[in-house]
């Protein structure tokens, strides 16, 4: 199982087994996301943000730090000298001769993959366009197999902007590796999945469903993975406003829920999600945000050396 | 009826390549796709809605002078999936093959995703595509996942 000096560019790169092999390592490491390993000692690792990021840029350094690492970093270009017209590829070659692995983050689809054409170091896509975004993929299955003793076999809802989502396009490509019982997709007419994840689903053999109503499959779920409308990506402004809160999750649609239904969202959230939901026992986001740092140090860890 | 059997419309080449049945309509596309404008030197011929048994109607190309390499007449099957290319020395064809589309094809065709890397100007990067089905065509981006079909494919090249 090797994962030194790979790169992570989607999560359709690694096998179930890998992925595994990964949760474990991450449940080792929840003991140390309080205190400092050396297990990077010496490592510098690159942040690479040239879009916003609140949760995954935090966790990275914060994981980066915990295994005794150093960061070095960006998380917008203004301060960078791609506000002079430096282009990706001469930022990426820069960065790959001064860390030991780089993390990215860019508005344009296919840009980690690019970066790791051009990079000597392992390259991470943190959220590249609206695709692809592997550790959070990670962080969503983690938190199942953590809180539920395992993935396999879950009816399992997808509920929101399946069409822009990265975190909602990585997630379906995620769960669909571990043979869910049935795959419910919730979504606006218009946000619906692109073919090239049908065709995929489809690849695996997997049952799935389509549907624009939660409240008609809400009894069948056992997770429920909610993501908000991506406003930065529609293309079109009209059409975001005919969708943006066209789905909320509330107590009046979860009386119908089984007991011990999960609900994840990779967060931020808008109004997706009540409030009054929080404190319900069916809430797992903020339990699933805090798993960040422990699986982010599980894959630093493996990528860059530290551990096996 | 085929070209040789009765009347010729354009006479024989004594060396260089002949592409055969291509689609009706597409030869113009063929000698983009291939990069020839005419103003190489050597003779081009070009040959259009001609009959054919096997197509109904079809286009010819014949390059003087020059033979072609696979890897550059394999790019045309992307919109002549059933052409032939022959190599001719001294008036006689010294091999005759289909075009067969690679499996990665680079730099021939755009993205159609705006948002892909590939699409950005001033990056040093080439389009590149993987294919999932050669029948239809359909092409997926290496870089974002998009598909491109034979539809958008032909779209770009005209």
């Amino acid at each position: 199982m090797g994962f030194k000096g790979r790169d992570v560019i989607a999560i359709t790169d690694f096998t179930p087994e890998e992925l595994l092999h990964l949760f474990n390592v991450a449940k080792t490491m929840e003991k140390y996301c309080r205190s400092r390993l050396e297990l990077l000692k010496d490592k510098i690792l690159a942040l690479a943000f040239f879009e916003p990021s609140t949760r995954t840029m935090f966790s990275f350094q914060t994981a980066m730090h915990r295994l005794g690492g150093s960061v070095i970093w960006f998380s917008s270009s203004e301060a960078t000298s791609i506000a002079k017209g430096e282009n990706l590829a001469d930022t990426i070659r820069m960065l790959s001769s001064y860390a030991d692995a780089i993390v990215i983050r860019h508005r344009f689809e296919g840009a980690a993959a690019f970066a790791a054409e051009i990079a000597d170091v392992p390259v991470i896509n943190a959220g590249d366009g609206s695709q692809h975004h592997p550790t959070q993929a990670m962080i969503d299955l983690y938190t199942i197999w953590r809180e539920r003793g395992r993935i396999e076999g879950l009816n399992v809802g997808v509920l929101g902007d399946l069409r822009y989502g990265r975190a909602a396009a990585s997630f379906i490509y995620a769960i669909s590796m571990f043979k869910p019982k049935k795959l419910y997709l919730i979504s606006p007419e218009l946000l619906k999945v692109r073919s090239e994840v049908r065709d995929y689903l489809e690849s695996k053999g997997v049952d799935y469903t389509e549907t624009t109503r939660l409240d008609e499959v809400i009894d069948e779920l056992d997770v429920l993975y909610v993501t908000r409308v991506q406003k930065e990506r529609f293309p079109d402004p009209a059409e975001y406003e005919k969708v943006k809160g066209s789905y909320r999750v509330d107590l009046k649609v979860l009386s119908k829920a089984k007991e011990d239904l999960m609900i994840l969202h990779p967060l931020p959230r808008v109004d997706e999600i009540a409030l009054e939901v929080d404190n319900t026992r069916y809430a797992y986001y903020f339990k699933q945000a805090s798993y960040g740092v422990p699986v982010r140090m599980a894959l630093l860890a493996l990528v860059m050396g530290g551990i096996e | 009826m085929s070209e040789t059997s009765r009347e010729l419309i354009v006479s024989k080449i004594r060396n260089g390549t002949v592409i055969d049945h291509i689609p009706a309509g597409t030869a113009l596309q063929v000698l983009n796709i291939l990069g020839i404008t005419g103003r190489e030197g050597y003779r081009v011929a070009l040959v259009m809605n001609v009959e054919s048994s096997k197509l109904g109607r079809k286009d010819i190309v014949k390059v003087e002078n020059r033979e072609l390499k696979p890897e550059e007449v394999n790019k045309i099957a992307l919109i002549a999936p059933t052409a032939t290319i022959n190599i001719i020395r001294d008036y006689r064809v010294v091999r005759k093959v289909k075009v067969k589309l690679q499996d990665v094809i680079e730099g021939i065709i755009k993205c159609p995703n705006p948002n892909c890397i590939s699409n950005l100007p001033r990056e040093p990067i080439k389009p590149k595509f993987r294919v999932v089905s050669r029948n239809p065509i359909k092409l997926k981006c290496v870089y974002c996942g998009r598909y491109i079909t034979g539809d958008d494919i032909a779209r770009q090249l005209h």
